[in-house]
């Protein structure tokens, strides 16, 4: 009796919403799970579409972007999902290979600091990768990797083969330096405390006090200043420029509901879209809504140069990239 | 002879089940992974630096556990102190901790930021790293001591109470109790423990990147990692995931080959006395140890639960709808490890030694097949099937039961033993068979290993975050990954309070299974 009853129990939190909305089309999302997750951004841009549209939104997260495109490679063309939300531009010429995407035929009509040409994504947000600080902590903030390296500030950085802002951080390094990214690497091996799995470990430790700074993004010190009244945090400077994260979404050539996914693609370049992004997934809305950006995001450092790799080059250089990384760590 | 073929093939055939199971679970997941892989994976030398760093860590950090684990046990063993039962069960709290969790608080005690480099500083005297080998062990200790010292002291109270009485009207003292009684129980008992932690720690993964320091603490779980979601190479992952249970194989056989079973006979199930630990120093060396042992592993607990505190209150409701959700995955995982354990350690109590030892070293498989291998291939295998996210509870309390089987064997395995050698051939001669032996001899034999493999497996399916977070969706998240997801979102301190929360419910979880943990409750 009691095991009946717990798979009963089992069976109702298992499928909650299942048989809701059956006669509506169903609009399947894949995404990573901080999206998804009730402090992301999915809750209010799921209501927010299913407003208007006569659909049911499902999103449907797993892990980080990268681990969203690898579940999507293994699912291939029989994959159930019409939309990709969340890789960025590090994953995209991956994601292109692939062949499972079709072109998003939006007009780009979008606020972000480079130019954007790519038929088959789009952007929802993006953001500077940066070292986040406390500013009651620490004094003298070194204006680029080589001031970081000589100082003996330490930070936690993640791990480029399991996380993408690593990733992000080794492209960083090796598009700022070229042929010296081994040298700087070296350079900054003891100001590196660990290399976590993920960010979320990362700005755990910074914030515990076990480092002096965290590779995150210029945005962040935004969470503490809006979320918390907490304006000690910051992002330092650098003068060699900051890479970018683009995030964007892509539309799956074997969607089921190709109109509905075209009509979610133009929904995202929309206020009811955007204005969730800066206070969810604090990074910068690719295109500013009408109200502006939050009061709060107007006090973040603001990079003098943005570096970001094309898709193909981000591809093309990153093996290289891991086994300059690895072996000046390793020493 | 011939009368009992009958029974144990029976029995056999009642373990093979689980253990069928158990192999679909696990050599079936990295089967489908490998089908699915368009080509074979080739190892690099990177491959083999970060075979050879999992390898001389998780040597390193399975023989310290075990070692320290000792003392530790026969000091719990043969001493009694008011709130020992508590101790007891309290010893179990960090291996049921989500890694993230247990890495803060150990930092929060052995860290840079640290209560230990802080006192260091106010003598005066130069700070210690936790980063590198030497965090991955003590981690990895951290972890596993309290499994090895609970596994021992079980493998201790269960020399029966009349060996010990005899020993002392011989007038043994210490050495001789540890030569005649102690040695060859460590004997029997140390290999297994040895085995299972050493197969815990080769599938480390965050631990080791976290408290490793770098791309030199590289493990071959990150290196699967890396396959799945860096290089989008499956055939590698399956090379990996092949290599993992290659070693474990051959830990396996080494391990079970070192074991020699003790043969102390039956006893009365009365109550232990040790006269032969009484003098005052050795109460003093015991004191010392479980002083140092408590303090090691409850300290990193109390820092978690006093910085999580204050936001434990005000947790958003999500939050505790998760916590709900993860009781009663955690209540069916450890039905179904138990539905699973019990046969297969009864058949394997059975058997004859060479089918015995087959599915014993089967049944360590789930220890050393990487989680990400596991969900990957459990996707693909229900795929054709069903939507893998509705599935997602029912998957989550069937793989956290596999994962927790050898654990539960490994406490259930020495008591089922003991049973069938002292009271089998008796039960024969009674045709005692079926339910009504299981009722009559079977469970009443076993109960007290029953609910410590039961509270056991709730607990670690509490904490586990493992394959949810491959199948979840919005609805179906469990406590381990709301946490997660707090993290996310930067809410460090409700994360903290999730963690509380997480700890409190898998402890109490334990308790209340395990019944307080009662070491003695047999007497």
């Amino acid at each position: 009796m009691r095991k009946s009853l717990m798979i009963a129990g089992l069976l109702s939190v298992a499928a909650p919403f299942s048989a809701v909305a059956q006669d509506k089309p169903v609009l399947t999302i894949y995404t990573y799970d901080s999206f998804v997750s009730e402090w992301g951004p999915g809750p209010a841009v799921e209501a927010a579409f299913e407003a208007d549209c006569g659909c049911d939104v499902q999103f449907v997260g797993s892990g980080d972007g990268a681990a969203l495109l690898a579940r999507l490679l293994i699912e291939g063309k029989d994959s159930p999902a019409d939309i990709v939300l969340g890789i960025d531009t590090n994953l995209t010429a991956e994601a292109a290979a692939s062949g499972l995407f079709a072109p998003h035929a939006q007009a780009l009509a979008l606020d972000l600091p480079v130019a954007w040409s790519d038929p088959l994504f789009l952007p929802y947000d993006w953001g500077y990768f940066a070292f986040v600080y406390d500013k009651t902590k620490t004094a003298t903030v070194p204006a680029d990797f080589e001031a970081l390296a000589a100082s003996d500030l330490k930070i936690v950085i993640e791990d480029p083969r399991s996380s993408t802002p690593g990733l992000g951080l080794l492209l960083w390094v090796k598009q700022a330096y070229g042929e010296r990214a081994a040298e700087v690497w070296s350079a900054l091996a003891d100001n590196i405390v660990t290399v976590t799995p993920g960010w979320s470990e990362a700005y755990g430790l910074f914030l515990s006090g076990e480092a002096d700074a965290v590779l995150s993004y210029t945005t962040s010190p935004a969470y503490h200043l809006i979320a918390e009244s907490d304006d000690s945090k910051a992002a330092m400077d650098f003068s060699e420029g900051h890479y970018l994260q683009v995030e964007v979404a892509g539309k799956l050539a074997g969607s089921d509901q190709p109109e509905l996914a075209d009509r979610f693609l133009a929904f995202m370049t929309t206020d009811a879209f955007q204005s969730v992004i800066p206070e969810t997934n604090w990074m910068y809305p690719a295109k500013t809504p009408e109200a502006g950006l939050p009061e709060g995001f107007g006090t973040l450092v603001t990079p003098s140069k943005a570096l970001i790799y094309d898709a193909e080059d981000a591809r093309a250089i990153r093996d290289e990239a891991l086994a300059e990384w690895q072996a000046a760590l390793s020493q | 002879m011939a009368g009992r073929a009958q029974p144990v093939s029976r029995t056999l055939a009642v373990g093979g089940a689980p253990a069928a199971l158990l192999l679909l679970l696990t050599l079936g997941t990295l089967g489908a992974v490998f089908l699915r892989a368009r080509a074979m994976g080739s190892l690099g030398p990177a491959d083999w630096a970060a075979v050879r760093f999992t390898l001389w860590q998780a040597l390193l950090s399975a023989s310290l556990s075990t070692l320290l684990a000792v003392p530790v046990a026969r000091a719990l063993a043969r001493r009694s102190f008011p709130g020992r039962g508590l101790l007891i069960a309290l010893l179990g709290a960090p291996f049921i901790l989500p890694v993230i969790v247990a890495v803060m608080g150990l930092l929060a005690v052995f860290g840079r930021a640290g209560v230990l480099n802080a006192g260091l500083g106010a003598l005066g005297l130069p700070a210690v790293s936790i980063y590198g080998l030497q965090g991955v062990v003590l981690a990895h200790v951290f972890f596993n001591l309290p499994l090895a010292t609970r596994l021992l002291v079980q493998a201790w109270l269960d020399i029966p109470a009349e060996r010990f009485r005899l020993a002392a009207s011989l007038g043994m003292g210490p050495s001789e109790v540890a030569r005649f009684l102690e040695r060859p129980m460590l004997r029997s008992a140390l290999p297994g423990i040895f085995l299972a932690i050493f197969l815990i720690c080769l599938t480390s993964f965050a631990v080791a990147l976290t408290l490793g320091g770098g791309p030199r603490a590289t493990t071959v779980e990150l290196a699967i990692y890396q396959a799945f979601r860096f290089d989008f190479d499956l055939g590698r992952a399956a090379m990996l995931g092949l290599l993992q249970v290659a070693l474990c194989l051959a830990a396996s056989v080494v391990a079970i080959g070192v074991a020699a079973p003790s043969a102390f006979g039956a006893g009365l199930d009365r109550r232990v006395a040790r006269w032969d630990a009484s003098s005052r120093w050795l109460k003093a060396q015991d004191a010392t140890i479980l002083l140092l042992t408590a303090g090691f592993l409850l300290l990193p607990l109390a820092m978690i639960t006093l910085r999580g505190l204050p936001a434990l209150p005000g947790l958003p409701g999500p939050v505790w709808a998760a916590s709900l959700r993860s009781l009663l995955v955690a209540l069916a995982s450890a039905t179904l490890t138990l539905l699973l354990a019990l046969p297969m350690a009864l058949a394997i109590a059975r058997a004859r030694p060479a089918p015995a030892r087959t599915l014993e070293a089967l049944a360590m498989l789930p220890l050393a097949t990487s989680p990400l291998v596991l969900g990957t291939g459990l996707f693909l295998l229900l795929r054709p099937y069903a939507d893998p996210a509705t599935l997602a509870l029912p998957v989550t309390a069937a793989a956290n039961a596999t994962l927790a089987l050898p654990f539960a064997l490994r406490i259930l395995l020495p008591a089922a033993r003991t049973c069938e050698a002292d009271f089998g051939r008796l039960a024969d001669s009674l045709d005692l068979r079926g339910l009504a032996r299981l009722r009559l001899l079977t469970l009443p034999r076993l109960t007290r290993p029953l609910r410590f493999a039961g509270g056991l497996a709730a607990a670690l399916s509490m904490g586990d975050l493992g394959v949810i977070a491959l199948f979840a969706d919005p609805e179906t998240a469990t406590l381990p990954l709301q946490l997660y997801r707090l993290m996310a979102a930067y809410r460090m301190a409700d994360a903290a309070g999730a963690a509380v929360l997480l700890l409190g419910l898998s402890f109490a979880l334990f308790w209340i299974i395990d019944r307080g943990g009662h070491p003695n409750a047999g007497s």
